[in-house]
């Protein structure tokens, strides 16, 4: 199932936290050979981690991670505006827009996990009235965005080959949905499912009752 | 009396205080309708300063009794950037109950609705709806302006961070090259597909420039974001 936590909310569930941070390790420093620091616990954490970002992980049934990204509003820091203004040509900062970072699938992670990561982030944007994510991504990535249906637009790159980095923006069309319904093998009603049981639905008593 | 909104955002730009802000939150709860409207500015060191419609008996009161440790809109919003209705908040201590009856028996509704905003430098504010209504007409409600409060919560804290000592206003709301292209374009009455063409750009990524060109330009939609960046010289057509 998609979790939406919080940083703070993290420590609830720390099998799920720690393996989180093992698999961004093991898939931005091993894999890829991103320039991220590791810590003595194994962990790939870095400054955004501490700004309480968001994060929608994807739970495996046997409660360990299959993939995750992390959200961070633009009219904060970002680490698109703090490091990757000049790809972007701007700085990027609205309400309407959120970071989306780290993107990360677990090396044994089914190829839905992907497209339910996403899926699961088009539901922040319908309930939050937030109309782009922005992020930064790296080739091999465009290859798995591709393969979903979800392809970024590129704003501006920097490298050559596997090691370009961009920055680039997504926004989902109903077809571009339905797409990634199809390849996540869950409904929709079965994201907005998981996005109710994190942020509510309207039928509660009232906060004064 | 029911004014429009664009002219209630127009000065939302224009204000040069807090009295400003004060005003606006009045005339903002009036054509909204509903019972408050409230900003909440909250720094990193803890200091705090409010607008807004709150009767001074009840800020008197929370502020006598430090109910900033208690509420649980700010221990529910602290570190958060999504929307949240109050009823999704925790009410389940006694503190927190017996805060919420106090609250009404001082003149708040029975219905909460907080939008949390993040600034630089780990800047918070809480831009906070308060009304007497079923759950729903609230629901109904938030749903049906939520876009237009977000982005009004957001324009409230622009001001409070220009306000600040040492702010730079100017920096955060120069528009960047490609966002003076298609605000030029869009003010010579191009379509988007015609701009978005024009600039090589699919529509989608247009439309995030336009977004973050508009907040910059504290605009509710793209016909006023045009007019402003027009009539401060940011665009020449």
């Amino acid at each position: 199932m998609i979790r939406f936590l919080y940083a703070d909310q993290l420590d609830a569930f720390p099998t799920l936290r720690d393996a989180m941070f093992r698999d961004r390790a093991d898939q931005f420093k091993r894999r890829l050979g991103w320039d991220v620091s590791v810590d003595t616990d194994g962990f790939e954490r870095d400054d955004y981690d501490d700004l309480n970002p968001l994060y929608v992980i994807w739970e495996t049934p046997d409660g360990g991670h299959g993939g995750s990204m992390r959200f961070l509003p633009s009219t904060g820091r970002t680490m698109v505006n703090d490091h990757f203004a000049h790809l972007a040509d701007t700085q990027i900062s609205s309400p309407a827009i959120w970071e989306c970072t780290r993107f990360c699938l677990a090396a044994d992670a089914p190829p839905n996990v992907s497209a339910l990561l996403m899926l699961a982030g088009s539901e922040l944007m319908t309930r939050f009235r937030v109309t782009h994510f922005v992020g930064v991504f790296d080739a091999r990535m465009v290859r798995i965005y591709q393969r979903i249906g979800a392809s970024p637009e590129v704003l501006g790159s920097v490298g050559d080959g596997r090691d370009q980095i961009s920055v680039g923006l997504w926004s989902f069309t109903e077809p571009a949905l339905l797409r990634l319904q199809k390849r996540a093998g869950v409904s929709l009603e079965m994201s907005r499912y998981w996005a109710m049981r994190a942020f509510g639905d309207s039928d509660k008593t009232e906060w004064a009752a | 009396m029911v004014r429009n909104l664009e002219s209630l955002i127009d000065r939302l730009w224009r204000a040069q205080s807090r009295d400003d802000l004060q005003t606006l939150s009045v005339e903002l709860r009036d054509y909204y309708e509903i019972a408050h409207i409230v900003y909440h500015w909250v720094n990193s060191d803890g200091e705090q300063y409010g607008v807004g419609t709150y009767p001074m008996t009840w800020v008197e009161h929370y502020l006598e009794n430090d109910y900033l440790r208690i509420d649980p809109v700010i221990q529910g919003c602290y570190q958060r950037f999504h929307p949240v209705d109050w009823k999704r908040l925790d009410w389940s201590s006694k503190a927190a109950r017996s805060f919420m009856k106090e609250a009404i028996n001082f003149g708040l509704g029975n219905q909460g609705f907080s939008i949390p905003i993040r600034g630089p430098q780990g800047q918070f504010a809480l831009f906070t709806l308060n009304d007497t209504a079923t759950d729903m007409e609230w629901v109904s409600f938030t749903e049906r302006n939520l876009r237009d409060l977000i982005l009004i919560a957001h324009f409230f804290n622009q001001k409070a961070l220009e306000f600040e000592p040492n702010a730079q206003p100017d920096a955060a709301r120069a528009l960047s090259p490609r966002e003076v292209d298609a605000m030029t374009y869009l003010a010579l009455g191009y379509s988007r597909a015609q701009v978005a063409d024009t600039l090589d750009i699919s529509e989608h990524t247009l439309r995030a420039y336009i977004e973050s060109a508009r907040f910059k330009l504290g605009a509710m939609n793209t016909t006023h974001a045009v007019a402003r960046a027009t009539s401060l010289g940011l665009i020449v057509v």
